[in-house]
Parts: structure tokens; sequence; C-alpha cells
């Protein structure tokens, strides 16, 4: 029974990861077509540039939750230029072309942003500061440190304020509007290009802030960890019905448990396998996600 | 002086000529029918003129401005709106949200904005009844009220309407027609477009005929609707066989 707790709240935090990684995707599917493929990439850039606030700030031990905090942010706020800049750069000058275009466009960006990174760090492993070396909350049997709890509360303060902006500002409004109907919303006067931009800012920034918090979490990152997690996301925003923002929230949260789980009771050798065999499940059962909302594609 | 002139206007739709060389105008206060069958360019005239699409050449002024190259969303900011056909309301938002995106360009200016949607439903009561269901699930006459009701949030000076009255029962249309008498009583000048050449007459000053990309007659809405070629083209003699359903 403990161990079932235990991975439960293992398979919580990291699907909080995950969760934030997917509405990138489904955020960005939303309003361009694209499944972004540099989204996993940007999310390593993330930990990388909160390695970096890290190490100069010199945060040790305890719980130093400022510096942490300044990381997360300094992360989030780095790849949301990044990712605002690749789109403006690389995609927007597709905007009108075949999806396929943008497609090719969202694979070179991912090769070159790994690669990037991979020269710039030597193809080394870093470790990250040990910033969330706290107490616990519970001990004994269930672990659940307040590094642990702290990452949970961030995440879902983002999820929540990303749930505001969507639902409850004008801006957020008009991106919905914009991944329903581009051209008639160009005709409320939007300019979709802008908005898009802001999109891919706001996308990457979540991946951004996951990216720091998975370093956090796991104190080892390196140049490649954006592939593998990347792809998990991505099957999380195709679980939730990609577009379909609280399923994709859901989706991310059910594929960190799929994986603590399959970890704990099969091996940790089985988890793609099952998570990605659930992928092709869910698309040829079920193609608009577990939680049915169609998608609205126009011609 | 006109609001809006359009001069030898060019345009694809995919690899055909749609419009070859469409001249027309809209003189301030007016409302200007464009007529024609399906496919003689209605609709490419109007999404090149408000910069859905790309002219090839021509010339677009509006309120002596040349707006030929300008994005779509600088061209409703400067005064132009369009209710595109189809409705295109955002299935998915609600009544009020699809009004609120009306009135994007002035988001700054809540109060505005607000006060605007109040006068919108002033004109709509229907509206005013569901301010929180989702467009989609609004009938096509209560779809149309609201593309109309988007359209109208930033007091445009021209409204460019394509096809209000298609898909509608006989009733729902007239109600959408008298609306846009309405609306031209407040100050608005309308650019219609419309296949059902026999009501639209009887609401127009002026028409043009439009066939196969080019403008092949134009004249008074009421000289018009006596011609024999608009009778024999459009309006089959006989208005119980109005092309409309």
């Amino acid at each position: 029974m403990s161990d079932f707790v235990q991975y439960l709240v293992n398979g919580l935090t990291i699907g909080a990861f995950l969760a934030l990684i997917a509405l990138g995707y489904s955020m960005i599917y939303g309003v361009v077509r694209l499944i972004n493929f540099a989204h996993g990439d940007v999310f390593m850039i993330g930990a990388f540039a909160g390695f970096g606030v890290l190490t100069t700030l010199g945060a040790t031990g305890g719980m130093a939750l400022p510096a942490v905090l300044a990381a997360v942010a300094a992360g989030a706020l780095a790849t949301g230029v990044l990712g605002a800049g690749v789109a403006r750069a690389a995609y927007l000058p597709l905007l009108a072309s075949p999806r396929l275009a943008m497609l090719i466009a969202a694979i070179g960006v991912s090769l070159a942003l790994e690669e990037g990174v991979k020269v710039l760090t030597h193809a080394r492993f870093k470790s990250y500061p040990n910033a969330l070396d706290g107490g616990q909350v519970m001990s004994g049997a269930v672990r659940v440190t307040y590094g642990q709890l702290a990452l949970v509360l961030l995440a879902v303060a983002l999820m929540a304020g990303l749930w505001l902006f969507v639902t409850r500002t004008v801006t957020g409004t008009a991106m919905r509007a914009l991944a329903m109907d581009r051209d008639a919303a160009r005709l409320q006067g939007i300019d979709v290009e802008r908005l898009v931009l802001a999109t891919f800012f706001a996308g990457s920034l979540l991946a951004g802030a996951a990216g720091v918090m998975y370093g956090l979490y796991y104190t080892q990152i390196s140049f490649g960890m954006g592939f593998l997690i990347g792809l998990r996301a991505f099957t999380a925003a195709v679980l939730g019905g990609i577009g379909n923002l609280p399923g994709t929230m859901a989706a991310g949260v059910c594929i960190g448990l799929v994986q603590s789980f399959s970890a704990g009771y099969v091996s940790s050798r089985w988890t793609d396998v099952i998570i990605f065999g659930l992928l092709i499940a869910v698309l040829a059962l079920r193609p608009t996600g577990l939680f049915g909302e169609r998608v609205v594609e126009r011609a | 002086m006109s609001l809006l002139r359009v001069e030898g206007l060019r345009a694809r739709y995919g690899q055909v000529e749609a419009l070859s060389g469409v001249s027309f105008e809209v003189a301030e206060g007016e409302i200007v029918a464009l007529l024609g069958s399906n496919g003689a360019g209605k609709t490419t005239t109007l999404r090149t003129v408000t910069g859905l699409q790309r002219a090839r050449s021509g010339r677009v002024e509006f309120a002596g401005r040349d707006v030929t190259r300008l994005p779509a969303h600088r061209i409703v900011a400067a005064g132009l709106g369009h209710v595109p056909e189809g409705r295109r309301v955002f299935p998915a938002l609600t009544v009020a949200e699809n009004l609120l995106l009306g009135g994007y360009l002035r988001r700054r200016d809540r109060a505005a904005v607000a006060a605007r949607r109040a006068e919108v439903y002033a004109m709509f009561p229907q509206l005013a009844e569901r301010p929180g269901q989702p467009a989609g699930l609004l009938s096509g006459g209560e779809q149309q009220m609201l593309a109309i009701g988007r359209a109208l949030m930033l007091r445009p000076r021209l409204l460019a309407l394509d096809e209000p009255t298609m898909g509608l029962a006989p009733q729902t249309a007239q109600r959408v027609l008298r609306a846009v008498r309405e609306i031209r009583e407040q100050g608005t000048t309308v650019l219609i477009v419309e296949q059902n050449a026999h009501q639209t007459l009887r609401l127009a000053d002026r028409a043009y005929v439009l066939e196969t990309g080019r403008i092949v007659l134009s004249g008074p809405a009421s000289e018009l609707a006596e011609d024999d070629r608009v009778k024999a083209a459009y309006l089959g003699g006989d208005p119980a066989v109005d092309p409309a359903p």
C-alpha cells in the first residue's frame, strides 16, 4: 500500500511537469496547426537557463526558495523569448505555406537547438544545484519532500494562471478564436502574426519553467533530455485531445502516473513501451483524444 | 466623394483568375449591392477589398486612403467591417465573447466596449437573451445577427455583408434585411453581396452586376430591377421562383 501511495506521489510530480510541456504543444497546434517538434528542446534550454541562474546565485542546500523561484522565472522568460524568436524567424514566414513546410522547419529547429547545446556543453551531463534539498513533509513509508510539494504547487499555479489568461482576458479569448477560425479572427482586427508569437511565447514559457523544475527534481540535465520528455508530453497532448487545454492538463498528469506506476510495478525499461503503446492505441481508437472534444478543423 | 473606390481589381481564386478588372464605388451613406450568380466573383471581390486575399493588381481606396496592400486587421481598423460568407461566428465562444472580440481593437477601453455591446443587444434582442450561449448552438438567423453585431462593435464607416440571408427562412431573411436598413439609418454605409436579387434591389440604392469576374451592368437599383437582362438572369421574371431558399 505504501508503495502505491509513493508511486502516486511521484507520478503526480512528474505529471505536473509533463502537463506544463504538453500545454505548449496543444496551444501551438491550436493556433497554427503545427506539431512543434522543437518544443522538447525549448524545455531542455529552459533547464539550462535555470541551471545558469542557480549556479550564478550559488544556491545550494536548504530550501532556497527565492533562488528556485528566480531560476524558474528566468528559465521561463528565456524560453518564452526563445520560442517567440524562433517562431518569428522560422515559422511565421511559412504561415501561408502548406503545413508540411512548417513541420520540416520545426524538425530543423529541433536539431539546431539540440546540437547547439551539445556543442556548448561539450555533450556533458550537468549536475543541478541541490537547491531543493529540503526537509520532508511526510517521512517514513511514504516520503514527500517540501521540494516536491513546492514544484507541484508551482506547476498548478502556472496552469491556473494560463487558464485564467485564456478564458478571462481579451487576448486569451482572441487566441481561442484564432484557433477556431483564422480569417474570422483577422476580420475582428486581430493581428494574427502577433497573436501567434504571443502563443509561442506563452507555450514556451511553460516548457521552460518545466525544464527548470525537471532539473531540480532529477538533478541531472543534458542536451538530449528534451527528446523523450517532449515525446511523452506530446503523447499527453494527443491523449487530452490536442487543442483542448483542460484535457491536455489532465492527460499530462495521467502520463506522469503511467510513467511512475510502470516504473514501480513493471520496470522503468518498459515505461516508454507502455506510454507510446498508449499513444498508438489512442490514435487508432480515439483520434480526438480521451476527452472527446473535437478540434475544429477548417479546410 | 466616394467612401470606397475599387479600380481594376484583379485576383485569383486558386489557379483561376476570379476577378478580371472589377471597378465600382460606394458613396457615404449608400446601400450598394453587388449581384451575380454563384462563382461570378462576389465573395472574392469582398475578400480582396478587405484584405483577406491579395490583389494581383488594381487599387482599393477607402476614405481617401490607398488600402490595397494593407493586411486585413489594419483595414478593419480603418473602419471597413466585413461580415463574411457563412457568418463565421466563433462556435465555441459565447455570444458575449464573440461580441467582445468584435471590439478587440478597442479592448483597452472596456467601458466603451460594454456600452457598444449594450447597443448591439438593443438592436438584436434575441442575442441579449442568451449572452452565455456558445455561438455554435444558435440558429442560423441568430448566428447571422451575431456576425453582424460583432462587425458593428467597432462602429465601422462601411459594413460589407456577404450573402447575409443565405440559408435563412424567408421571415428570418426579412428580419436581417430590416436590420441592414436600420444600420444604414444609423449612419453606416453598406455594401451587400447577394444572390437574392429581388429583395436586395428593393433594399439597395444602387447595384452592380458581376459576371465571371467583371462588372457587366450597373445603375440605380430601381432601374436594374426593371432591366430585362437582370430580370432574365436573376429575377426569373417571377418573385415566386426567387433563387434564395
